[in-house]
């Protein structure tokens, strides 16, 4: 019968594949070791709060003041919106601020520190990013993309994070894969990153086709990762391992 | 722009021991790292915290390459008067960096 199963899993990859129940949804918080989990808890010395020091600093320097004024009122629940469309683009939260700064770079240390600041004003408000005529044709893609065998090791996102979470690769726990921190300091990084550098980590790993930074394949990834973890509250910026 | 942040309590009681934490923005280059062209990454690392209190030393440490970026120190000391402790972070390529906090013994 196992056999039987891993036959058909071969034939029809997604047929054993199956989506987390609400209830069981996990952040990446509830895997980590409580030294780490100490580390994001530091609202004072916290590894994350030199980004949102600097995230401030930069919000009055580039002139954001000017038109969306005091950030902790402005901002409050825009980053549990995006990725969203704007303009009839599906944009993710880095790609809204990035214009408007000019000459921030994808993973520049300011387009991070303004990032995890405008995040960093829906701590603790529930994921719900909008889903609608407009963009469900993305949210499906981003689905796909989530579940389809890809690399030259022909793994599927869905395969780790839906079907062997809690279990261990290489000494790791595997997480369930909900954004719910981001931008946030990883220890393995030694800095704040976001969302597109882990899932680029994630596809080296596969060794699948890397996307570019900013790639709409990635933002309906990340459309979709959000909207699997709808309801979920923020934590950004957090720390994980 | 070097960012430090200290953790020190506003307020404590005479002869009550306190914990200190501080955390400095720093990229900790331990100078073993190559470049993909093979060239030597010069070291660059905070060598030294000091912190007074009242003026008098109470606690120095010295850092080291393999340290983790963005160094997060902790330690104690005995509250035994109200004052201000200093801090002053230094390190290679001219890293300087203080900053202090008040502290009211009662």
């Amino acid at each position: 019968m196992k056999r039987f199963a891993v036959v058909i899993g071969l034939l029809f990859p997604g047929f054993l594949l199956a989506e987390i129940p609400l209830a069981e949804r996990r952040s990446g918080y509830e895997f980590m070791s409580r030294e780490t989990r100490a580390m994001q808890d530091d609202e004072i010395t916290g590894p994350a709060v030199l980004a949102l020091l600097d995230g401030e600093a930069l919000w009055g320097k580039l002139g954001c003041a000017g038109c969306h004024g005091d950030a902790k009122a402005s901002m409050k629940g825009v980053a549990a919106r995006y990725p969203a469309l704007v303009d009839g683009k599906l944009v993710n939260l880095e790609q809204r601020i990035r214009p408007k700064a000019p000459a921030l770079a994808y993973e520049s240390r300011e387009l991070l520190a303004l990032t995890a600041y405008v995040a960093r004003q829906s701590r603790g408000m529930p994921i719900s990013v909008a889903v609608d005529e407009k963009t469900k044709s993305s949210l499906e893609a981003g689905r796909g993309f989530f579940e389809k065998r890809q690399g030259q090791l022909n793994l599927a996102c869905a395969q780790c994070h839906d079907d062997n979470w809690g279990k261990k690769l290489s000494g790791n726990t595997i997480p369930q894969a909900h954004p719910t921190g981001y931008p946030l300091y990883r220890l393995e990084w030694q800095t704040v990153g976001s969302l597109t550098r882990r899932l680029r980590n994630c596809l080296t790993g596969m060794r699948a086709e890397l996307y570019p930074h900013g790639a709409p394949e990635l933002v309906e990834l990340e459309l979709y990762l959000m909207w699997r973890a709808r309801g979920m509250p923020l934590e950004s910026p957090a720390v994980r391992p | 722009m070097a960012r430090v942040v200290v953790n020190v309590p506003a307020q404590a009681k005479r002869g009550e021991v306190i914990e200190i934490r501080t955390l400095a923005g720093h990229p900790m280059e331990t100078g073993f790292r190559r470049t993909q062209l093979g060239e030597l990454i010069p070291r660059d690392i905070i060598r030294t915290l000091i912190c007074t209190y009242n003026g008098a030393e109470i606690f120095r440490a010295e850092l080291h390459p393999a340290i983790a970026a963005n160094p997060l120190i902790s330690f104690t000391t005995v509250a035994t008067e109200s004052g201000t402790l200093e801090f002053r972070w230094t390190g290679d390529n001219g890293f300087s960096a203080t900053q202090s906090a008040a502290i009211k013994v009662v």
